[in-house]
């Protein structure tokens, strides 16, 4: 037997017990989403890189492979993911990596993780082996459910390969830094992204703005000059234990949300220590604040708010859905998995 | 429900003007821009605001009547063709740019405005909407959002799917939502790539707020001509192993640049095999650096000779031939078939080699003109309609040629839809648990199977019937194909 037919095996017979199923890949990302409980589905062992031609652009793997082990491999042939993502862990793996859809700092300039999966192949709820979407750069055959499986948290099916999108690594990458505001640092965020610069990460943090330009040596040189700064040394450092939240700021047992807002949205009025990333659109806020509070806040700036890390992950973790939403992704969902064995609760308590 | 109670249902609730039912005035309505395909729909709607779509739709909801929405029609798979029991639903009124952010760099709008006037709107800060199909004077944003639509420079920008960030929809019932949001993500299901391309079947959008990118400082085309289709394919693989990402790399072929050249006067190397037009864009410094490492790729990879763009007018020298592509195959032959699939560039050669010899086999003539830079292929077949049994061997080329995309590891689709065109071919790259699970996937937004229903996804039942058929006639080569 195969390892994708004993995991529809599995999938088939938890369904057919009603038994809850805890799906795992590296285990590096379990702290996120809320608390769940169930027989553990391990991609342990669905391994390896299936495909994958540089010339293509696009890498076919399965779900249990090492995100580090994919990344490798991109790098031989000098390319990445440009979601740049984060791992949280030497386990992660690229399964986790979609089923979470967490991005790294390159996001607001390059795309998010949903935006290089071109398909899937997954188990539903009834066992069913599914290949969603394909493996070219256009294709708009059939609903495209391999995105919107792309950060469900595996609660719609089990992911068992992925065909992605790559880049071209960019040839060089600098990184700057000047001392200001953190409401001038948004205004130079925003002000720079509506130019035609090369930008690959905007954060701030401590009173400093840290930008970074990627591109062809040539490009990245003009874009120097526009955005001025001192360079930073040790940037590939950085940008790692950013995207990492090995920073300092990430260090305490402080609750940790992630504010996600449109990117010019002035610093928010909020007791406890922020630091912008993408530009502005995503915010980390060490706090003690009531839930209520953040999110009164962050809606009201027309963004969203998820408790990241550490608080009660017994409660509502990603921000609460309007009753009529709530409803089509329970339906969306029953659609899947029609028994709801696959992570309950990990995303709603409903779900 | 009789066709006259649908009607006086409707205008009893919306005003007069918004409700068409003479024959004479549905018939602008009866295809899209794939005109073999026509219907007239028992009547077209055209609301002027939300209330009203909403109106229609729970009048529609409550009689069992089908809806199909329909933006500026210029879909190619008949996904606006009317249903013949229900109704069709226009939105050509919702025409409003509601509001520019060039802070923030998006822009909220009506589904009815075209694309092009999101950039020429944008324009004024220096910005611009990415996705550009060749239809964006013509085709509407909604209709773009409902097909997921590509255009020339998709290649380095992405589809419509990358450069959207939030829809208002109205679904069957009338209730409205919120998918996506003001920023970068939204709590919960990615609702949004799911509606992006659903072809009008899960909900009715109502307002989208789109991505805005900085205009690039320079764009420059290098025009490069090979004596071999083979040689031009390599090029293009040559040029993405090579690290560069073109803002657009499209090919014509030999009889393309014949057609196109009949046409207007491109200047177009006429000896050429084939050409490629690969726009690079940025800053003048990267652009510079980008040509001359393109130059470089084609020449190793057998260019015979190559032009670059010295000022924006011969840019857009260079594109008029690749922009007059369509009319000039209506100048050509009474009739043409815009076919739709998207193969692995490594395969680009051997698959339109393949197109030749099927070309040959049906005595049906063949231009190629495509974005070659992501695969995606729209080999025109030139026909006649007049001609008896002409038509039907159009489409069974067509459709030889879409499961010769599927066997290489392609789709049957890459920016037009399915709709009622590609059905069968759906049942070529899906086996029956994916369809099923597209079903289940409506049924979630739309239980009774009211909007544009018979479209983009095929029934089993018509799957196992293709299937006989197809066995039938010993067409289908490999039955059992995998898509991967
Ligand atoms: C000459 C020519 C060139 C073309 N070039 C390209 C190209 O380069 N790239 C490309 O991708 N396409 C291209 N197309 C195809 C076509 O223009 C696109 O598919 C376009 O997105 C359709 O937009 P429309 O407004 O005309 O939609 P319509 O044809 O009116 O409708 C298309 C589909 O969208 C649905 N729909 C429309 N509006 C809504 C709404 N508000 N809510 C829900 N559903 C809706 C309809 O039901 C239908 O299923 C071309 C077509 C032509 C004629």
């Amino acid at each position: 037997m195969t390892i994708q037919q004993d995991l529809q095996q599995q999938v088939q017979s938890a369904a057919a017990s009603r038994s809850p199923l805890v799906i795992c890949g590296g285990n590096s990302k379990s702290f996120y989403g809320r608390a769940t409980s169930g027989d553990t589905l391990s991609l342990d062992g669905h391994q390896g890189i299936i495909d994958y031609t540089p010339s293509e652009l696009v890498v076919s793997v399965r779900a249990g492979t090492l995100l580090s082990e994919l990344q490798a491999e991109l790098a031989k042939e000098a390319q990445m993911l440009p979601f740049e993502p984060p791992h949280f862990g030497e386990t992660a793996t690229l399964g986790g990596c979609i089923a979470s859809g967490i991005s790294g700092p390159r996001r607001p300039y390059t795309g998010a993780v949903r935006d290089f999966v071109l398909g899937v192949n997954c188990i539903n709820g009834k066992g069913e082996y599914l290949r969603l979407g394909g493996q070219v750069m256009k294709n708009v055959a059939g609903y495209d459910l391999s995105r919107t499986l792309t950060g469900s948290l595996g609660t719609l099916a089990v992911l068992l390969d992925a065909h992605l999108k790559v880049l071209p690594r960019p040839p060089l990458e600098t990184t700057l830094l000047q001392h200001c505001s953190a409401a001038t640092a948004v205004e130079l965020f925003n002000r720079w992204a509506g130019q035609p610069l090369p930008l690959s990460g905007a954060c701030y943090l401590d009173g400093a703005l840290y930008v970074r330009l990627s591109g062809m040596t040539e490009g990245v040189q003009a874009a120097v000059n526009t955005v001025g700064g001192e360079p930073l040394d040790n940037a590939t450092q950085f940008w790692n234990q950013l995207r990492e939240q090995q920073l300092p700021f990430f260090s305490g047992e402080t609750p940790l949300w992630r504010l996600s807002v449109p990117a010019a949205t002035p610093p928010l009025a909020l007791d406890g220590a922020m630091l912008l990333d993408w530009g502005g659109a995503q915010r980390w806020l060490k706090t003690d604040l009531p839930a209520d509070v953040v999110r009164h806040c962050v809606t009201a700036a027309g963004g969203h708010a998820t408790l990241f890390r550490g608080g009660d992950r017994d409660s509502a973790v990603f921000q609460p859905l309007q009753p009529a939403m709530l409803a089509l992704h329970q339906r969306l969902k029953h659609s899947l998995d029609p028994v709801g064995i696959f992570n309950p609760g990990r995303m709603y308590p409903d779900l | 429900m009789g066709v006259k109670t649908i009607i006086t249902q409707l205008l009893a609730q919306l005003p007069e003007h918004c409700v068409l039912s003479h024959t004479e005035d549905l018939r602008p309505y009866e295809c899209d821009a794939l005109s073999a395909y026509r219907a007239l729909p028992l009547a077209v709607v055209i609301p002027e605001t939300a209330e009203q779509i909403r109106i229609a739709l729970q009048i529609c909801s409550e009689k069992n009547v089908p809806v199909v929405a329909r933006g500026s029609g210029t879909g190619l798979s008949g996904g606006a063709l009317p249903h013949s029991q229900g109704i069709l639903l226009s939105l050509a009124r919702f025409n409003r740019i509601i509001e520019i952010d060039p802070q923030n760099r998006t822009a909220r709008v009506q589904p009815g405005v075209t694309n092009l006037a999101i950039s020429s709107a944008a324009a004024a800060y220096g910005l611009y909407y990415a996705p550009d199909p060749s239809s964006q004077l013509a085709c509407s944003i909604g209709g773009n959002v409902a097909e997921n639509a590509g255009g020339v420079h998709c290649l380095k920008y992405g589809l419509t799917t990358h450069n959207i960030q939030a829809l208002e929809v109205l679904t069957i019932d009338g209730e409205q939502l919120t998918i996506g949001s003001q920023a970068l993500d939204a709590p919960g299901y990615d609702l949004l790539a799911l509606l992006t391309g659903s072809e009008g079947l899960l909900a009715i959008t109502i307002e989208i707020t789109v991505k805005l990118l900085p205009c690039p400082e320079v764009a420059q085309v290098v025009m490069a001509s090979f004596d071999s289709v083979d040689a031009a394919g390599t090029a293009v693989t040559a040029t993405i192993a090579s690290g560069i990402i073109p803002a657009g790399l499209e090919l014509l072929d030999r009889p393309a640049i014949k057609a196109v050249d009949k046409f207007i006067n491109t200047g177009y190397p006429k000896d050429a095999a084939a050409i490629l037009l690969c726009e690079l864009d940025g800053t003048q410094a990267d652009v510079s650096a980008q040509i001359e490492r393109v130059e470089r790729v084609f020449t190793e990879a057998g260019a015979t000779s190559q032009q670059i763009s010295r000022d924006e007018q011969e840019r857009q020298r260079f594109w008029a031939g690749r922009k007059a592509a369509f009319p000039a195959m209506g100048r050509l032959s009474p009739d043409y078939y815009c076919m739709d699939g998207t193969i692995p560039r490594k395969h680009l050669a051997k698959v339109l080699n393949h197109i030749n010899t099927l070309s040959e086999e049906y005595q049906l003539p063949i231009c190629n003109v495509f974005h070659a830079g992501d695969g995606n292929l729209h080999p025109l077949i030139l026909y006649d309609a007049n001609k008896p049994g002409e038509l039907q061997r159009t489409e069974e080329l067509g459709g030889k040629i879409l499961e010769l995309c599927v066997e290489v590891g392609g789709t049957i689709t890459g920016e037009h839809g399915v709709g009622m065109e590609k059905i069968n071919q759906m049942c070529v790259q899906f086996n029956s648990a994916e369809l099923q699970q597209f079903h289940d996937i409506k049924q979630a937004f739309d239980p009774d199977k009211l909007l544009n229903p018979g479209k983009a996804i095929p029934t089993l039942h018509r799957c196992a019937e293709f299937g006989a058929m197809h066995v039938h006639h010993g067409e289908l080569p490999h039955p059992e194909l995998e898509r991967f």
